[in-house]
């Protein structure tokens, strides 16, 4: 198997505080590998490293099977890049922006003119192609955005955070998106915080905490390894709430989590359903929802970092940008 | 520039290095992003038109026949001093640039492509010294409309534009640092009111030295914004110009020795 990105123990310190304490990276070639972590967890600088936009300390790092210290202006005849930071100039039109790239990039005139229809075309902004992207929506800027780290046709693509702040629909786009470079052979980094993004588009993830991997492997590996399956029960009135809480508990012997009226708790038995059942049934509780499922990426992070993925890691979000 | 063109379906070696012809490709194209600029945001030619025309009808008219007896006298005057300060505000474009590209992350994509290092700095400079020429023909039209007469011809004009230009390159640098240091575009332009403003007031751009405080004259007679007003003042209207022209130079060059290392190191610390 070869690798379009290597990383082997990326330290980064931002005066007192260290953003990467040691990350190991390895995303195969033609793959998209997601790096998921909450606000502050330092998806973002290992990005920012491997983009030769930041040196790390420490550690060394390939993209493409080159340095991107020793041999940063190949990495970036490689490579694409956007998300929270790397931005189009918002004072052009979409079209200028995208000339702006190819022309950089050492295309004709022509050649970068062609390119750039192109790519309107395809991200659907054709309409807008003519308009500063000022007057853009946060969907149609995104999708700029996108286009605009595509016009040199990037092997290796980084997309951090892509879909931060974006509605359902244009997300859905995205990840259409991005699932067709796949297809087309490029590797995608994809940094998230939502682990919905992780599991449908990753087919390698690497959960980040505190400038550590703190776990790697595909969805299903990542769930399977929290014992696999959740327990979901919901009584019909609230009032039952502390007895089912209970219940849950001895049967799973582990502590359930409780949202709103509904319990969950993480179960290596499937055997426990039945005695669930019977349990309930002795204390006369009324179920409006009782379910077994495998666990959820959700539960996956709670259980490695022992915090919800939504809640601020606390370095704080301020670290993932280079202090001003 | 074939190597930069790499594609997936041919995957070319890519180089290991840039030429500096590429490099100054990448400046030409790179201020021809910050000029396309201007026609998407129309406003911002009107800041480097109007400033500058209202200044030199106003004092013109209105302190004019109490500075110098008749708004023509005073306009031989205060012209070229008019010019110079209006270079030095207009260095301040710079660094809310490149606050801007900084702040909004254009400079991080920029610097993620296989472009010269120097080239996105390079770039808006030498966008700057285009909209620079542009205000001072503009003052120089609108002067000579209003009376100007040039004293030594074309050679004096060029020679005026040269040394302008070639003083706004070094003073940029400080603008460039200002921008890099600052939080946020808006602090450059209020850096520059609060530096520029006082500095080219406290000299004879506007006001004959000989008419301030004995104090002042002191700190007038160095100011480098008067020896500059001086050199295009001999330039453009008549008198000395070797004494003033030469220290001038001296300044930009001093400017540019100890303002474009400390730039430059801010920039990579930033980054």
């Amino acid at each position: 198997m070869t690798y379009a990105i290597r990383a082997e123990g990326l330290v980064r310190r931002f005066g007192a505080t260290t953003a990467l304490a040691g990350v190991d990276l390895a995303v195969p070639t033609g793959t998209v590998f997601g790096l998921l972590g909450p606000n502050g967890a330092g998806k973002t600088t290992t990005v920012r490293v491997l983009a030769t936009l930041l040196a790390a300390d420490e550690g060394h790092a390939s993209v493409g099977g080159y340095d991107v210290r020793r041999d940063a202006h190949r990495v970036r005849q490689l490579i694409g890049l956007t998300g929270q930071y790397a931005s189009v100039d918002e004072a052009l039109t979409g079209t200028e922006n995208l000339l702006l790239i190819g022309r950089l990039l050492g295309q004709s005139r022509a050649d970068a003119r062609a390119r750039a229809r192109e790519l309107l075309a395809r991200f659907q902004l054709t309409d807008a192609a003519d308009r500063a992207a000022k007057t853009y929506s946060g969907g149609m800027r995104r999708r700029l955005d996108l286009a605009a780290s595509l016009v040199g046709r990037p092997q290796v693509l980084f997309l951090d955070e892509p879909t931060t702040g974006l509605d359902p629909r244009s997300r859905n786009e995205l990840w259409d998106t991005v699932r067709d470079l796949v297809t087309d052979g490029v590797t995608v980094l994809l940094t998230t915080q939502y682990l919905e993004e992780a599991d449908q588009l990753a087919s390698e993830i690497a959960v980040v905490d505190h400038g550590r991997v703190i776990a790697q492997g595909t969805p299903e590996e990542l769930k399977a390894k929290t014992g696999g399956q959740v327990l979901t029960v919901r009584p019909a009135d609230p009032a039952d709430l502390a007895t089912v809480v209970a219940i849950a508990g001895e049967v799973a012997a582990a502590t359930p989590e409780v949202a709103h009226t509904t319990v969950t708790v993480p179960v290596n038995d499937t055997g426990v359903l039945p005695a669930v059942v019977r349990r309930l049934d002795a204390a006369e509780v009324a179920v409006a929802e009782l379910a077994l499922r495998g666990s959820s990426l959700d539960e996956v992070f709670l259980s490695l970092t022992g915090h919800r993925a939504e809640s601020d890691a606390p370095t704080g979000a301020d670290l993932e940008r280079t202090p001003a | 520039m074939s190597a930069a063109t790499v594609t997936a379906d041919t995957p070319l070696a890519p180089a290991r290095r840039l030429g500096v012809a590429a490099g100054l490709r990448h400046t030409l194209t790179l201020a021809w992003r910050s000029l396309v600029q201007i026609k998407h945001n129309p406003m911002e030619l009107l800041d480097l038109s109007i400033q500058p025309v209202m200044f030199v009808l106003l004092f013109t008219y209105v302190f004019g026949t109490a500075i110098s007896g008749s708004p023509g006298e005073y306009l031989t005057f205060a012209l070229p001093g008019i010019i110079v300060q209006n270079a030095l505000f207009a260095t301040m474009t710079t660094g809310f640039g490149l606050n801007t590209d900084l702040t909004k992350g254009v400079f991080d994509r920029l610097r993620a492509l296989p472009i010269a290092r120097w080239s996105p700095l390079a770039g808006r400079i030498l966008a700057d010294t285009v909209k620079q020429a542009w205000s001072v023909s503009l003052l120089i039209g609108v002067g000579a409309v209003l009376g100007f007469r040039l004293g030594n011809g074309l050679l004096g004009l060029l020679g005026a534009f040269v040394l302008l230009l070639g003083f706004s390159l070094a003073a940029a640098w400080i603008s460039v640092l200002v921008g890099v240091l600052v939080s946020e575009p808006d602090k450059v332009q209020i850096f520059g009111f609060m530096v520029i403003f006082p500095l080219t007031f406290t000299s004879n751009v506007f006001v004959p030295t000989d008419r301030m405080p004995g104090w002042l004259q002191h700190w007038v007679e160095v100011n480098p914004v008067t020896i500059l007003a001086d050199a295009l003042r001999g330039m453009l209207v008549g008198g000395p110009v070797a004494g003033p022209a030469a220290l001038s130079m001296l300044w930009a060059v001093a400017l540019a020795a100890v303002f474009a290392p400390l730039a430059v190191r801010a920039l990579r610390r930033r980054v």
